[in-house]
């Protein structure tokens, strides 16, 4: 069948009508005239449309994309609020965060990274933050989730709080857009190369626009008394009430906040809903989540995450702790390891860069192993302790080529290759691995994770 | 002055008092203060000076059976087990019970490094077995216990005689014989405050060369062959659109040649899982139009499915019933519109009436 109904007009492909106005008074009219098979013969019509398009020839001169009309250009389509949450495509199933293998033994103690390699701009979708549990996760009634701030002696302020979500949502609230990173974050390539793409190599890493109230507002109701009470002792309410020491400096800079806001709608539960501190620059484990307490004193506090783990082992045995700030890194996820480039030509190189010191600077990319390098461009905006965009166009001639990208932040701090961190710091540290990342093009078109000498 | 009001003044004295930049200094009707029942409550922290330890003791024996019926399935009966958690226990000597400081943190052929051979603070342990262990049920422990367990693990150490009983009274004295208590430093640029350490400056310098920086890179370090598919299968880790796609990490690297790399250029949607029984009705609405004039609510040209499934609900033989309606069209029950006749199978038929005829599901 190769002739349309002609109906001009006839089929109006809204929403909220399929036959408008006119169509309506259309049928009407056919059927007091006995013309009952109206509505069929339309209908009929275009249906007959679709199946001939599906049998027409691809050989007629063009894409069959654009010769054949496909379904959604001929039917009807999904009604408003088929969901009352909408859910990505069904062909984005492959992104997702994910586990590495064999990292660890149990599931509530574990990690989940962030897709790095899909996505755009700076922001990471709520669904696709990354996860760090150290006993499990919980949805918490926020009705029932209080914040109780005290003092490690009851000299240290005038008076202890306590505070509903309720009373935390009513006072007056800041939004900001920060990265949280993993100090773990890059940890298993210390010393040699040991995952294939950059979700696993950086995905410890996340960037959000946080919305709560700074600490220090909810820190002056209390009467705090900053001159003695320089180290805030930050506690979960979950099963391990993860505890962490933050300095009072970052309290009384305005930058601490407890959130309760994510991107525009609460926290989601795996990120600590209802409430959770927000410490810019520093590690993700001092970002406690569920938050309960906070507790100022005038000594850090040497908990498990300070005294076990997130402690960083130097040459000569000795560790360091209290390592907090994430120091300036970047990495490029497009290419990167995992892929294969489908053709030779142009490619926008694309990436991110962060520094827990302010803002990025400038960012240089290689594409030869890092004898010549190229200034990248900085996407807008670009914020301080947060996710930067940067990008720059490269044409691959089909040769192997070595992509690495080397950040710059405010204070001056220039990313170190491997080799100059490791001269300094070993390769047995874990944590804090902010070494640039190298990406082998192969002339096959797939990339690899390497490691330079 | 009512008590309320005299917190008011209070809190606004001492918001004046600490001076802040904000011009809202007093949020009345916030925040109440903390009961002495509730700050005990929570108020739950050790600090390495001991500061919030509770009075209490428990003895190596007793920790013992603590932790074969409780602590044993993760961490192995002498927390030596790296089944499920890091060891806790091994490395650690009597030199370095000496010393302070664990020798062993410097021999890179040692596997691993056990919680006795980095913890610092004996307060640490105490802390994190009382918040947050057995793993499935925290905080059940009683003091006692959290003093036998960490004696029982210190014992482990051989940091404590095995007939030892640890009290509030005596842990000061442990903190002496921690293995690596002199293993640690914050003489670093990494703690954002001003309280801790030698700051100085980055310890790590490097410089941002632009132009014939390096000699030709040589790669040192990559994935072996055999390992590429440790992370499952990359083609379905990335994007199914775009400048790339994932490697087929199935299969074996490529072989190199020249031109444009074939992979599967054409996104394949996911396979859907079974369709339920409305989602077969729903996706026959779609494909016989259905849908043009009847909504899943309410009336549009015609009646809503669900108005449908309502007014036919206590009929017994709707669905077939419904099923002859459907097929021959019909005109004056729901109004003077009419329906024309459907040309649908009779599976179709059955699976459209027995959908409105049990309610009309939507989903």
């Amino acid at each position: 069948m190769t002739h349309r109904s002609p109906q001009p007009g006839r089929l109006r492909l809204a929403p909220e009508n399929f036959l408008n106005a006119d169509g309506v008074r259309a049928v009407i009219d056919e059927a007091k005239q006995g013309r009952r098979d109206f509505v069929r013969h339309a209908f009929a019509a275009a249906l007959a449309g679709g199946a001939a398009a599906a049998t027409a020839q691809t050989s007629s001169g063009g894409d069959p994309n654009i010769l054949t009309l496909p379904e959604h250009s001929q039917g009807l389509g999904q009604p408003v609020a088929s969901e009352g949450y909408g859910k990505p495509s069904k062909y984005e199933a492959n992104v997702q965060r994910r586990p590495s293998p064999g990292l660890t033994q149990t599931t509530q103690a574990s990690v989940s990274f962030a897709p790095l390699q899909s996505l755009f701009g700076i922001v990471t979708p709520s669904g696709l933050h990354f996860e760090r549990h150290h006993q499990g996760w919980w949805d918490i009634d926020p009705s029932k989730h209080r914040l109780m701030i005290n003092g490690s002696d009851n000299t240290l302020l005038k008076k202890p709080l306590v505070f509903t979500m309720d009373e935390l949502m009513r006072l007056p609230s800041v939004s900001r857009f920060h990265f949280i990173e993993c100090g773990a974050n890059t940890g298993m390539e210390w010393g040699n190369v040991a995952v294939p793409t950059c979700q696993y190599t950086h995905g410890m890493l996340s960037c959000s626009e946080f919305t709560g109230v700074p600490l220090r507002v909810l820190f002056d109701l209390c009467g705090v008394d900053y001159k003695r009470a320089r180290y805030v002792l930050a506690e979960g309410a979950d099963g391990s009430s993860m505890t962490r020491t933050v300095p009072m400096e970052l309290v009384e800079s305005g930058e601490v906040f407890v959130a309760y806001g994510q991107n525009g709608e609460m926290l989601r539960p795996e990120q600590g809903y209802p409430l959770r501190l927000v410490v810019p620059g520093v590690q993700g484990v001092s970002w406690v989540k569920y938050l309960r307490r906070l507790e100022v004193g005038d000594q850090p506090y040497g908990t498990k995450d300070e005294t076990i783990h997130y402690i960083d082992l130097m040459p000569g045995g000795l560790h360091r702790q209290y390592t907090s700030t994430q120091e300036c890194k970047s990495v490029v996820t497009t290419p990167s390891g995992g892929q294969v480039l489908l053709d030779k030509g142009y490619y926008q190189i694309s990436g991110l860069a962060w520094s827990g010191r302010g803002k990025v600077k400038r960012v240089d990319v290689t594409t030869d192993g890092g004898r010549n390098w190229r200034t990248a461009r900085l996407q807008d905006p670009v914020m301080s302790k947060c996710l930067t965009r940067f990008t720059l166009d490269w044409q691959w001639d089909g040769k192997p080529a070595i992509i690495q990208s080397r950040a710059m932040d405010e204070t001056g701090y220039v990313q170190p290759s491997t080799r100059q961190l490791r001269a300094v710091r070993g390769t047995r540290s874990i944590y804090h691995n902010n070494s640039i990342q190298s990406w082998l093009v192969e002339e096959s078109g797939e990339v690899r994770n390497v490691q330079l000498s | 002055m009512s008590s309320s009001r005299k917190l008011f003044f209070a809190t606004l004295l001492g918001a004046v008092a600490t001076t802040i930049a904000t011009a809202q200094t007093t949020y009345p009707g916030i925040g109440r203060p903390a009961t002495p029942a509730e700050v005990k409550a929570w108020d739950i922290d050790v600090r390495p000076d001991f500061k919030g330890l509770p009075k209490g003791a428990g003895s190596v024996s007793q920790g013992q059976d603590i932790w074969e019926t409780k602590c044993a399935s993760c961490h192995g009966v002498f927390g030596e087990s790296n089944e499920v958690f890091s060891p806790l226990v091994g490395g650690t000597t009597a030199e370095d019970i000496k010393t302070g400081r664990v020798a062993r943190l410097n021999d890179t052929t040692f596997p691993g490094r056990t919680t006795l051979m980095k913890v610092s603070t004996v307060s640490t342990l105490w802390d994190y077995i009382n918040r947050a262990m057995p793993w499935n049920a925290p905080k059940s422990l009683k003091t006692d216990e959290v003093y036998a367990v960490t004696a029982y693990l210190l014992n482990l150490g051989g940091i404590v005689p095995d007939g030892f009983t640890l009290s509030d009274a005596n842990i000061a004295d442990v903190q002496k014989r921690m293995p690596n208590r002199n293993g640690i430093t914050t003489a670093h640029a990494m703690w954002p405050g001003k309280g801790m350490g030698k700051a100085g400056t980055f310890d790590v310098k490097a410089t941002a060369c632009m132009h014939d920086c390096e000699a030709e890179p040589k790669v040192a370090s990559l994935l072996p062959d055999f390992a590429r598919n440790n992370n499952g299968n990359l083609a379905e880790q990335q994007r199914l659109i775009g400048p790339q796609r994932g490697v087929d990490t199935t299969r074996p690297p490529g072989a190199r040649r020249d031109g444009p790399i074939t992979v599967a250029a054409t996104p394949t949607a996911p396979q859907p899982a079974a369709p339920s029984a409305a989602a077969n009705a729903l996706a026959l609405l779609k494909k016989h139009s259905c849908t043009a004039c009847h909504g899943m609510d309410q009336k549009l040209v015609g009646p809503g499915f669900k108005q449908v499934a309502a007014k036919y609900a206590g009929r017994a033989d709707a669905e077939a019933y419904l099923a002859g309606k459907i097929k021959a069209g019909g005109q004056g029950v729901w109004g003077p519109i009419p329906m024309p006749a459907q040309a649908l199978t009779d599976a179709e038929l059955k699976t459209l009436a027995s959908w409105l005829a049990s309610g009309a599901a939507s989903r």
